[in-house]
């Protein structure tokens, strides 16, 4: 009697704190969702489940004469996907470099990624900035994405080292002895086994600049060429209150997509981080 | 005494030969490869000779006169050519030892490597420089560069008043940090930032791990049903980006129009809360939502480890008479915080610099009086608001630097410890 009251107890407990947290995380997302149908700029008179709702605030945002907002979701994807390539192959070779040839140098290039990954590369702000002025790559998508895939090499260097490291090497020693060169190795042997990782590595590589204000906001200057992360926070900063159905409706069509995806890869993000180990 | 058996002295000659690229392999009858060093080295001086002239004395004067020298772009050229100074210095010096090498073998009558076997050691021993280095050059010019920049700043008077091209840049020594410390208006505002990005770290972040800890423990309890849904809900925080939820808790948190206040204590009786302008309530607030957005990650991580640990584990300890709560302490706990460690830690790194949430939230606000950083400012967007806002470039670059030696302190100390590190071959 007394386990069972016990345990009884013990299942309601547990589901009341579930029910507060499921009400805790799908509060806010349920609010924004709510706002982005209510008719009117501002909020005040709004509910949750608005009584007369309107498709306006989307339809607005997907007029180019009136919102910049396809520009910016344009710009993000581009953005996104091109550091992701570029990350990509640059990643893999280093990493494919430090971990299987013994060159001078070698040790201190590692020590140094190591060192350089702790340092948020947003840190150096004003030097970025000075930099894009002089090279006339500012307010370029081009900067960013060279900043961005440049910042994004000493951690997934480590990240992607660390899996070669398990990839056994008497399999490119013996495709060595079968007479294949150094890029077929590289290309036929161990890349396809590194798949796992690549995959992992693309997934940083695409969040971290859709994610990135700092940067953005830093290097770009024309409202056309802004990212979502830069062109949102400029909707609610120019006049808050004043657009934010507008807004709402912004951020509602950037994070379903995104949860979507996510949700769909999230098993890959929790493997990639608890392999790779160094950095997370 | 190995060296009084060589009949000839090769090494030594083409070695002193070499002190002009080219010549030592020229002398060692290699004549493709002294041909192309020799062209290296006039190419090198012809295109950079006006780089690092330039850049040298620039980089020493920060000029000399306005508005013929802009001190920040003779700094930026003075990196540049620094950089480009080593290179070829590295380059010379492979070209010493080269020659010797070579003669060496000549003095000890080797046979030299035909041009075709010096082509095919070339791709053997350079492939991995070769693929390497178009990330490295990235790297250089995006990374390293703007840090030495930085560093190099934070020595310098550049501000708002001392700004090209108007006036000139001068090197000013420690003063940055010596002001930071001693004069009253900026060590007030540096350490009540500091005390509050530490404080911020501490608590968002021991808030978020144990919140996420705590749930993935409490849902991977065997008889609780729907796991597969409640899961997906508690990853919903970190599904959607952050600065998407971030402005969103900054329309909800609004004090004109805000639900919180609205909807939720006004449905309670509770008078409204100024949440954007009493720093206080902002800093409550702004732990309050980094624990929403945090806490699923660190909830699914814990959940991976927890359905890792064997159930024969807990089946043995029930044999041994064990309770719950002994079972949760002695084998739950230390299995799970084992195998997290590493993360937990890169998850304080990551809240120390954590810009996005202070900066989308309220700016770093609401304004203090008298300071130049808001009431919730941390280092990294006090740095920001310094930068882009007031112009303190120095200050800024000084306080870069501080923040960066705390980051790598921290850090070095916490992968001393990692495997990764204590690779044989990193040793």
């Amino acid at each position: 009697m007394g386990i069972k009251r016990q345990k009884y107890i013990r299942l309601t407990l547990t589901y009341l704190v579930i029910l507060a947290m499921f009400a805790i995380i799908i509060y806010p997302l349920l609010w924004i969702v709510g706002s982005s149908f209510n008719p009117g700029q501002s909020l005040s008179g709004s509910s949750i489940i608005p009584k007369n709702a309107t498709l306006a605030h989307y339809q607005e945002l997907f007029d180019t004469s009136r919102s910049n907002y396809l520009y910016w979701y344009w710009n993000s994807l581009k953005v996104s996907v091109l550091t992701m390539v570029f990350t990509v192959i640059l990643v893999s070779l280093t990493a494919y470099s430090f971990s299987r040839y013994r060159f001078i140098g070698r040790k201190n290039s590692l020590m140094t990624f190591l060192i350089l990954q702790m340092i948020p590369n947003f840190a150096a702000l004003i030097a970025i900035f000075i930099l894009a002025l002089l090279t006339g790559l500012l307010d370029t998508h081009l900067g960013l994405i060279l900043v961005y895939v440049g910042g994004a090499i000493p951690m997934n260097t480590w990240l992607m080292k660390g899996y070669l490291d398990t990839i056994p090497k008497e399999l490119d020693e013996s495709a060595k002895m079968d007479g294949a060169g150094h890029l077929r190795i590289f290309f036929q042997i161990v890349m396809p086994l590194a798949t796992p990782i690549i995959a992992v590595v693309a997934l940083f590589a695409f969040i971290a600049p859709f994610g990135d204000f700092i940067l953005a906001r830093i290097l770009l200057r024309t409202e056309e060429k802004y990212t979502l992360a830069v062109g949102l926070y400029d909707m609610v900063a120019k006049q808050f209150g004043a657009e934010f159905t507008t807004f709402a409706a912004g951020a509602v069509l950037i994070a379903v997509p995104i949860a979507i995806l996510f949700l769909s890869f999230q098993k890959y993000f929790v493997s990639g981080l608890t392999a790779g180990g160094t950095k997370g | 005494m190995k060296e009084k058996s060589y009949q000839t002295n090769h090494r030594k000659i083409a070695a002193a030969l070499s002190i002009i690229p080219g010549l030592g392999q020229l002398y060692n009858k290699q004549y493709l490869k002294g041909i192309a060093f020799l062209i290296l080295t006039g190419a090198f001086f012809g295109v950079f000779s006006d780089l690092l002239n330039m850049g040298l004395w620039g980089l020493f004067t920060l000029g000399e006169q306005t508005p013929r020298d802009h001190s920040i772009f003779l700094m930026v050229e003075g990196i540049l050519a620094v950089i480009v100074l080593l290179f070829g210095i590295g380059f010379y010096l492979f070209n010493l030892n080269d020659a010797y090498k070579v003669g060496l073998k000549r003095d000890m009558g080797e046979r030299l490597s035909t041009v075709k076997e010096q082509y095919h050691n070339l791709i053997d021993n350079g492939f991995p420089y070769l693929i390497m280095s178009p990330g490295f050059l990235l790297l250089i010019f995006v990374v390293v560069f703007p840090i030495i920049f930085v560093v190099l700043l934070a020595f310098t008077n550049y501000d708002l008043y001392h700004s090209p091209p108007a006036k000139l840049v001068d090197w000013v020594g420690l003063k940055n940090f010596f002001d930071l410390f001693q004069l009253q208006s900026w060590r007030e505002t540096f350490f009540s930032v500091l005390s509050w990005t530490i404080i911020w770290t501490f608590v968002a972040t021991t808030f978020q791990v144990s919140l996420g800890m705590f749930l993935a423990i409490l849902v991977n309890q065997k008889d609780v049903k729907g796991k597969a849904i409640i899961r997906t809900v508690f990853i919903l925080p970190w599904a959607v980006p952050a600065f998407v939820s971030i402005l969103v808790f900054a329309g909800m948190f609004n004090e004109s129009f805000g639900a919180i206040n609205r909807d939720i204590l006004g449905f309670f009786g509770i008078d409204p809360v100024p949440w954007m302008t009493e720093a206080m309530y902002t800093k409550i607030a702004l732990i309050g939502i980094q624990t929403w957005l945090g806490f699923p990650f660190i909830f699914a991580m814990t959940t991976g480890v927890l359905q890792s640990i064997p159930e024969e584990l807990y089946e043995a300890a029930t044999v041994d008479g064990a309770t719950n709560f002994q079972k949760f302490k002695n084998i739950t706990l230390p299995l799970v915080l084992f195998a997290t460690a590493p993360i937990l830690i890169t998850q304080y790194t990551f809240n120390f610099n954590n810009f996005n949430i202070i900066y989308l939230f309220n700016g770093g606000g609401p304004a203090v009086s008298g300071a130049n950083a808001g009431g919730t400012d941390i280092l990294i967007s006090w740095i920001y608001s310094l930068t882009m806002t007031s112009a303190q470039y120095s200050k800024a670059a000084a306080i870069t630097m501080l923040l960066s030696l705390i980051v790598i302190g921290v850090a070095l100390w916490q992968f001393k410890r990692t495997k990764s590190f204590q690779e044989e071959d990193m040793m």
